[in-house]
C-alpha cells in the first residue's frame, strides 16, 4: 500500500467536532516539514483552516502560509471561471453578464455541479503536478459521499458536453489508489464512531476513492499502569483521601475526583475504540493522535498534533 | 422576590423551565458535535415528565441511541409515543406524555409534491423525474426547507402542546431560517422563467443567447433539457408552495416559537453559536436560551485545589511515605500520586481556557444554562432526564 503522503491527493473528512480541519492542516504541515510542495485546500467556505496556522483567511488563489506549504479555500464559481477560461479559451465573465447568478441557478438545479467543480479544481491540481500532495479539509461525512462520487453521478446524469468528457479523467485520478486516498477522522466517541464505520461502509460502496486510514483524534493518555489503578481505588477510599489531604495539606478530593473523571473517560473512549476497529476492515490503519491539553489551538498545537501523526506513521 | 426553584411556585424565573413552560415551538441549533440532539431529547423529556401535556421531540439525527434510549425500536416520519413502561424504568411517573419523530426529507418532499401539484398525474411526472430523485435529497436547503415546513404542518394540526425540533448541524446557520424565504424566491424568480423559455416556446432562437451557448456546450443540450423539464413541472406548484413557505416563515417569527443555542466550550462551536445568536437577534426571532453542553467541573479552576496538586506532585514520595500504610508499595503510590496531579493539571488547562471562552460570550440572552460533562455515554431515559435535571437546576 502506498504511503498516505506519497499519495497525490488526500481527502480528510469527520463528522463536525472531531477536529477534522485540524488533522488536515496537521497532516499537510508535516508533508511540508518532509520536504513535499503542499497545497491544503479547505473545501467549506465558512471552514477555519486559517486559525490553525495564525495566518490570515484563504483565498481561491494559493498563497504561501509556511515554507513549502501553499493554502487555499475552494470557491465554485472561481473555479468554474478559470475552467472556463481554460478550456473555452473565451474571456467570458465580461460578455455573459450575470454568469454568477445564472450559476447559482444551474448549480441549484442541477446535482453534483458544484461538487464537480471542487474535485475537478483539486484534480487540476494533480494532473498539472503543481504539487506534491493535495490535501483537502474536505466536506463533513454527511457530505464527502455526494463530493466523491461526483464525476460518476455526472457521467450517468450529463450524456454529452464538455462537463461529461472531463469526468473520465477526474475519474481515474480518483480511483487510483497510489493516487489519491480518503481519511476519516473520528474521535473515540459514541456518534463519532457510528458515523465512521457507516461512513467507511458507504465509501467502499458509493465511491471508487481508497479509504487510506482512519484517524482518531483526542486519544486520551492512559493515566494509569499496571497495577496502579487498584492502588488508586485505595487512595480514594475516605480515610485515606483524609490522610493524604493532611499530608498534602489541603483538600485532594476534587484531585482524585479529577482523576476519577479522566480514568472513566479514558475507559469510556477505550471501548469505542474498539468497537471503530472491528467496525472498519482490517486492511485500513488506524492513526491515533492524542488528546491536547493546549490553551489554545493554534499554530504551536497543529505542529504538535503533526508530530505525533508523524509519529504514527513511522517517520 | 424570586422564589425557590420548585414547582409549587410555578418555574424559576429565567431559567430553560420557565421558557418552555410558555412556548409551543422550541428549535435547537448549534454546530454539529456538541450534544443538540440528546440536549433536544433531554428538554422535551423533562417537560413531559414535570410539566404535563403533549410534548413532541422531532430530529434529524438518525442515531439507534436516541430511539433506544426513549424505549422506542426506531422511529420515522409518522410520530410514535415513548411507552410509559420506558419511564417506569426510569422510575418517573410522567404528567404529560412523549413523542419522538424522525425527519424523513425524501418522504416529506414527496408529500409536498402531492400537495401542492395541480394533478396526480404532474405529481406523478414530478416524482419520477430523475432530477427530482436527485434534488430532493440534495437541494440547497432542501434539508432546512423541509425541516420547518414539516414542523408548520405539525404545529397546525394542533396535536401537541410543545414541539421541540432538533435542527441539521448546519455550518451556515441561517441556512433553515432562510429556507422558506429562498424557496419562494426561488420559484418565483425570473431567472428560472428565463432559463425555462427555450423548452416553453419554439419561437425563442435557442443558439442565440450566449448563455445557452455556454451552457449547452458545459452541460449538453439534453441535459439543460431535464433540468428545463423539472423546473417547469415545479412551476405549477407556484402558488401553493409560495404561500406556504411564507406561512412557515410567519410561525417561526411568532413569539410561540423560541430558539435555544447548544454550544460546548470549545472556540469554533462557541463562535457559530455566537454568530447564531447575533443573526437571531438580527432577524428578530425570539432567541430563548443558550445551553452550555459538556462543561468540566467547576473544581478544577479552583487555585487552592491547584496548589494543593502542585504540592501533592512535589512531595509525592515524602506524601506516600505517610500514607502508605496499608495502601501498598510507597513507591508505587508515590508514581499514582504524581499521575493524579499531572492530570488534575492537565485538565485544568482545558478548564481555563473554556472559562476564558465563557467569560468571552459577550452576548447575554434571558437564559443561559450550564450543563456539566458526562463522562458515561447515555443510553436510557434515566440518563436522559438526568441530563434534563443539570439543564432545568443550571443557573448559568
Amino acid at each position: 500500500m502506498t504511503d498516505l503522503l506519497d499519495r497525490r491527493l488526500v481527502f480528510v473528512t469527520g463528522k463536525g467536532g472531531v477536529g477534522k480541519s485540524t488533522v488536515a492542516a496537521a497532516m499537510a504541515l508535516l508533508a511540508a516539514h518532509r520536504g513535499k510542495r503542499t497545497l491544503v485546500c479547505e473545501v467549506d467556505a465558512k471552514g477555519n483552516l486559517a486559525d490553525f496556522f495564525e495566518t490570515a483567511p484563504t483565498a481561491f488563489r494559493p498563497r504561501e502560509i509556511q515554507p513549502r506549504l501553499w493554502a487555499m479555500s475552494m470557491n465554485t464559481e472561481e473555479s468554474l471561471r478559470e475552467y472556463l477560461n481554460l478550456n473555452l479559451r473565451v474571456p467570458l465573465m465580461g460578455r455573459i453578464g450575470p454568469l454568477a447568478h445564472a450559476f447559482e441557478f444551474v448549480a441549484t438545479a442541477a446535482p453534483g455541479v458544484k461538487e464537480i467543480l471542487t474535485v475537478g479544481k483539486l484534480c487540476y491540481e494533480v494532473r498539472e503536478r503543481h504539487y506534491d500532495l493535495v490535501v483537502v479539509d474536505a466536506a463533513p461525512t454527511g457530505h464527502i459521499v455526494g463530493q466523491l462520487a461526483a464525476p460518476q453521478a455526472i457521467n450517468e446524469l450529463v450524456q454529452v458536453g464538455l462537463v461529461r468528457q472531463q469526468t473520465g479523467w477526474l475519474l481515474d485520478i480518483l480511483s487510483n489508489p497510489t493516487t489519491t486516498g480518503l481519511c476519516i477522522v473520528a474521535t473515540p466517541e459514541e456518534m463519532p464512531v457510528n458515523e465512521t464505520i457507516e461512513l467507511a461502509g458507504r465509501v467502499e460502496r458509493e465511491t471508487s476513492v481508497d479509504l487510506a486510514a482512519i484517524i482518531v483524534n483526542r486519544v486520551l493518555p492512559e493515566l494509569f499502569g499496571r497495577g496502579e489503578e487498584e492502588v488508586f481505588e485505595k487512595l480514594s477510599e475516605p480515610d485515606c483521601v483524609e490522610a493524604l489531604s493532611k499530608a498534602v495539606g489541603g483538600d485532594v478530593g476534587p484531585i482524585m475526583a479529577a482523576a476519577r473523571l479522566a480514568v472513566t473517560m479514558r475507559r469510556t473512549r477505550a471501548a469505542h475504540l474498539e468497537r471503530l476497529r472491528s467496525g472498519v476492515e482490517q486492511s485500513v490503519p488506524m492513526l491515533y493522535v492524542p488528546y491536547l491539553f493546549a490553551r489554545s489551538h493554534g499554530l504551536r498545537s497543529t505542529r504538535q498534533l503533526a508530530d505525533a501523526l508523524g509519529a504514527e506513521l513511522g517517520y | 422576590m424570586p422564589g425557590p426553584p420548585t414547582t409549587a411556585k410555578g418555574p424559576r424565573a429565567g431559567s430553560l423551565e420557565q421558557l418552555l413552560a410558555a412556548k409551543e415551538i422550541a428549535i435547537t441549533c448549534g454546530s454539529g458535535g456538541v450534544g443538540k440532539t440528546t440536549a433536544a431529547a433531554a428538554a422535551a423529556a423533562m417537560v413531559a415528565v414535570k410539566q404535563g401535556g403533549k410534548v413532541l421531540v422531532v430530529t434529524v439525527d438518525p442515531a439507534r441511541r436516541l430511539a433506544n434510549a426513549l424505549g422506542l425500536e426506531g422511529f420515522g416520519n409518522a410520530e410514535k409515543r415513548v411507552p410509559p413502561e420506558a419511564f417506569a424504568a426510569a422510575g418517573v411517573t410522567p404528567r404529560g406524555e412523549l413523542w419522538a419523530a424522525m425527519l424523513d426529507t425524501k418522504e416529506a418532499w414527496d408529500r409536498l409534491v402531492q400537495r401542492h401539484s395541480p394533478d396526480a398525474r404532474t405529481a406523478r411526472r414530478i416524482l419520477d423525474n430523475p432530477l427530482y430523485q436527485n434534488v430532493s435529497g440534495r437541494f440547497v436547503q432542501s434539508h432546512e426547507y423541509i425541516a420547518m415546513e414539516r414542523l408548520y404542518e405539525i404545529h397546525s394540526e394542533g396535536d401537541y402542546d410543545l414541539i421541540v425540533v432538533d435542527t441539521p448541524p448546519t455550518r451556515n446557520a441561517l441556512d433553515f431560517l432562510e429556507a422558506p424565504q429562498r424557496m419562494a424566491d426561488f420559484f418565483s424568480s425570473r431567472f428560472l422563467r428565463w432559463l425555462t423559455v427555450p423548452y416553453r416556446s419554439r419561437l425563442v432562437n435557442l443558439a442565440s443567447r450566449p448563455f445557452y451557448q455556454v451552457a449547452d456546450r458545459i452541460l449538453g443540450s439534453q441535459f439543460l433539457q431535464d433540468i428545463a423539464e423539472f423546473f417547469i413541472l415545479f412551476q405549477t406548484m407556484y402558488a401553493g408552495f409560495v404561500e406556504r413557505a411564507e406561512a412557515v416563515g410567519r410561525l417561526l417569527h411568532d413569539r410561540r416559537t423560541t430558539f435555544v443555542v447548544v454550544s460546548t466550550l470549545e472556540a469554533a462551536p462557541l463562535r457559530e453559536a455566537e454568530f447564531f445568536i447575533d443573526a437571531l437577534a438580527d432577524k428578530r426571532f425570539h432567541m430563548g436560551a443558550v445551553v452550555l453542553n459538556k462543561v468540566l467541573p467547576r473544581y478544577l479552576l479552583d487555585e487552592d485545589t491547584a496548589a494543593v496538586a502542585e504540592r501533592m506532585r512535589a512531595r509525592a514520595d515524602e506524601v506516600a511515605g505517610e500514607v502508605a500504610n496499608g495502601a501498598g508499595d510507597p513507591e508505587q503510590i508515590a508514581r499514582v500520586l504524581r499521575e493524579v496531579a499531572d492530570s488534575f493539571c492537565n485538565f485544568e488547562v482545558v478548564a481555563r481556557r473554556e472559562a476564558e471562552q465563557r467569560a468571552e460570550l459577550a452576548l447575554t440572552p434571558e437564559v443561559i444554562v450550564t450543563v456539566p460533562f458526562f463522562e458515561v455515554d447515555i443510553h436510557d431515559l434515566a440518563g436522559l432526564l438526568r441530563l434534563g435535571e443539570r439543564m432545568w437546576a443550571s443557573h448559568g
